[in-house]
């Protein structure tokens, strides 16, 4: 079905040439900034305090910026973080991995019990910071390469191949820490989650747009980008065109776990310890509404890393602008699954071509003169 | 081996399908044995058998509404969340609102064939992505849960506790406990609802025509839709049909806990889908059978009990040899597809 479908979407690309690629850049990203801008918009008008940001001191007596935007931009980092592996995943296999969640407890239980050793309360951290950070990313890289091989090479469903760790994954994540608790004092440890002392900006916010960098100079660089979408659009085509599609598909797997590792890193730092039932709960459903939000198909093929990213502040957002108007925070799902469905129903291809065949009746008389022209 | 008789009077070798489903049965059989053996003779017990069956009757229907979904290629993650504001809907409705078990029963009909029906339009008329339209689903019933009622609380019920306690006890199968009494086996009235289930579904999906339909959208939804089958109509009926069934297995799951609470039957999607996998659907659609399905959650619910019986009550074995048995089968289907792939070229 996809096989067939795929040629007859492309097909105006061809005939149009490069303004039509724009202007489909510029449809899909433009899903995340209208969102973006009705909250905004919506925020002014019943609050304009929404968007006060002071600067204040913390208890330690250094500045900090505190106010709903910088809240955003920090809450968010670990799902724009995700938000980027995941688009890549969604892109070159056509799913979406739901064990980042649990992924990410179970590299924080890493890094704690690297940074902790044996003991649960340490009074020195029995390991360097980067040591832990560097071993974490590892473990988690190792569990999205087994994700990876039963994707690309097993030829399992993504969503079924995850639902492996997802089943197993906190479970793991308490057994490496003995189902204890550790708590780490060490206050150096508390930096990456937080506030380095001096700087007032939360360094969440800094490791975000670190990863976007990155992310943006490899596509730029790298044949990744050109590679995932083409095995995400017809594997069979790309193999025979010379691409490895079981390796670029184990490859975003393994990118992904790199993502989750830096997420799960900033998630234990903010807390310098670990709930693993709790911690990082349900993120990989915002994930995945990420991409969705930033327009990419579900179903694979072309993406836009900015539009991802631009969801998951949105996502964000919406959340932040939710708890401001006291909606308690185990109701939050039910606002937040009517916006994704207002989105997801405007956004579909299907409510499109209605939309854009209603505007076509509409400026009927132009086009035919201009037909008539030609 | 069990050999199937083609149409032009040709025997060939046992299919893929019946492979995969023969493969759930034997596995639980064989587990089942390892139970008796390790563990002793109290899974010999038939009442230890039918305890499996009292606990799972909700989850061995919502993996039914699962299984339709999976085997037209789609999915419904909503079921578990729907299953909790099913719950909460009744509770409230009979503890606080004065309604009786009749009215609670529309309730829980009613509020799944609400989902089905805006899941199933948005998913078959829109054309919208199940995974997602899902997900909203589920978020959906996961707040109006809370927002129904926030806590946990027991229902007191006359009429409803009556129908709670029926035992329905099942001739011949009785034990005699260590005092020489003969207590008669029993299983409870979701037991019932969920073989009648089975049955019907079964049938539904062998003998009728829609049923098939189901198979051949999820097989090939473009030769399908050649052969005349109206595609989205047969996908929205499977969605609305797996909301009903989320309904009603939300009403039996309401019967067997008797309370609404918003942390009901959390994770009960997974367990439905892991339960469907082992049960030889696979997600790709086209293929799948129901007994399989009944017997993947029994498969299921074995090895949790045999974890727990060992001594390892942590809830963390438990999680992990479930996951160890999803690979497992996982593995097996894959394998099974790319014999399959490999002897059609």
């Amino acid at each position: 079905m996809k096989t067939l479908e795929k040629p007859v979407q492309q097909k105006p690309e061809g005939k149009d040439g490069g303004s039509f690629i724009k202007s489909l850049v510029r449809n899909q990203i433009f899903i995340p900034i209208a969102a973006l801008l009705i909250l905004v918009i919506f925020n002014l008008v019943a609050d304009p305090s929404f968007f006060a940001i002071t600067l204040s001191q913390n208890s330690a007596g250094y500045p900090i910026l505190s106010g709903n935007l910088i809240n955003i931009l920090d809450n968010a980092s670990e799902l724009v973080i995700l938000a980027i592996g995941m688009t890549l995943v969604t892109s070159a296999s056509g799913g979406q991995d739901i064990s980042v969640g649990a992924a990410i407890a179970l590299s924080g239980s890493v890094v704690l019990r690297v940074l902790c050793g044996t003991e649960s309360r340490p009074e020195t951290l029995q390991a360097p910071i980067i040591v832990a950070f560097l071993v974490c990313c590892l473990v988690a890289m190792i569990f999205g390469a087994f994700n990876g091989v039963l994707v690309a090479y097993f030829k399992i469903q993504p969503m079924v191949a995850t639902l492996i760790l997802f089943t197993a994954g906190r479970s793991i994540a308490a057994w490496i820490n003995n189902n204890e608790l550790p708590i780490i004092s060490e206050a150096s440890f508390g930096y990456f989650g937080n506030f380095i002392p001096g700087i007032p900006v939360p360094t969440p916010i800094f490791i975000a747009v670190l990863c976007m960098i990155i992310i943006a100079l490899v596509l730029r660089f790298t044949k990744l980008g050109l590679f995932t979408q083409s095995v995400g659009i017809n594997s069979e085509s790309s193999r025979l065109n010379g691409i490895n599609p079981e390796f670029i598909k184990f490859i975003t797997y393994v990118i992904l776990g790199l993502c989750v590792a830096i997420a799960g890193f900033i998630k234990v730092s903010r807390f310098s310890t670990i709930n693993y039932s709790v911690v990082a709960k349900d993120i990989e459903m915002d994930a995945i509404l990420a991409v969705a939000l930033g327009g990419n198909a579900l179903s694979g093929g072309k993406f836009n890393m900015a539009a991802s990213v631009l969801g998951a502040y949105v996502i964000q957002f919406l959340t932040t602008t939710l708890f401001k108007f006291n909606v308690i925070s185990s109701a939050l799902p039910a606002y937040k699954a009517v916006v994704v469905i207002i989105l997801v129903v405007l956004s579909a291809p299907i409510v499109r071509d209605k939309i854009a065949s209603v505007r076509k009746k509409l400026s009927a008389p132009r086009t035919a003169v201009k037909e008539a022209n030609r | 081996m069990k050999l199937i008789k083609n149409a032009d009077g040709t025997s060939k070798k046992i299919s893929d399908q019946n492979l995969l489903l023969t493969i759930t049965i034997a596995v639980f059989l064989l587990m089942y044995i390892c139970a008796v053996v390790f563990l002793g003779s109290g899974f010999l017990k038939p009442q230890t058998f039918f305890n499996i069956l009292n606990e799972n009757a909700a989850l061995i229907i919502l993996s039914c509404g699962m299984s339709l979904v999976m085997i037209t290629g789609g999915i419904d993650i909503s079921v578990g969340m729907l299953t909790a504001l099913v719950c909460m809907s009744c509770a409230v409705n009979l503890d606080y609102n004065g309604g009786n078990v009749l009215t609670s029963i529309l309730i829980a009909l009613g509020i799944g064939a609400a989902f089905g029906l805006v899941q199933g339009y948005l998913i078959a008329y829109l054309e919208i992505q199940p995974f997602i339209v899902t997900l909203a689903g589920m978020f959906f019933a996961k707040g109006m849960t809370t927002i129904v009622n926030a806590t946990q609380f027991n229902v007191a019920n006359e009429e409803f506790q009556a129908l709670k306690s029926t035992r329905i006890t099942v001739p011949g199968m009785g034990s005699y406990n260590k005092l020489g009494n003969y207590v008669p086996a029993y299983v409870e009235i979701g037991v019932i609802v969920a073989l009648i289930v089975v049955a019907a579904l079964f049938a539904v999906l062998r003998w009728t025509k829609l049923g098939r339909g189901f198979y051949a959208i999820g097989g090939n939804s473009q030769s399908a839709n050649m052969l005349g089958i109206n595609v989205k109509r047969t996908k929205f009926l499977a969605y609305l049909l797996c909301g009903i069934l989320a309904g009603i297995g939300g009403f039996v799951y309401f019967l067997h806990v008797g309370s609404g609470s918003p942390s009901h039957a959390s994770g009960a999607e997974m367990n439905a889908i892991a339960s469907s996998i082992i049960g030889g659907t696979m997600l790709s659609g086209g293929s799948g059978n129901i007994f399989g399905t009944f017997f993947g959650v029994l498969s299921l619910s074995t090895i949790k009990n045999i974890v727990s019986s060992l001594g390892l009550d942590d809830a963390w074995w438990t999680n992990i040899t479930v996951a160890a048995m999803i690979c497992l089968f996982l593995v097996v289907q894959s394998v099974v597809l790319s014999r399959k792939n490999k002897a059609k070229a």
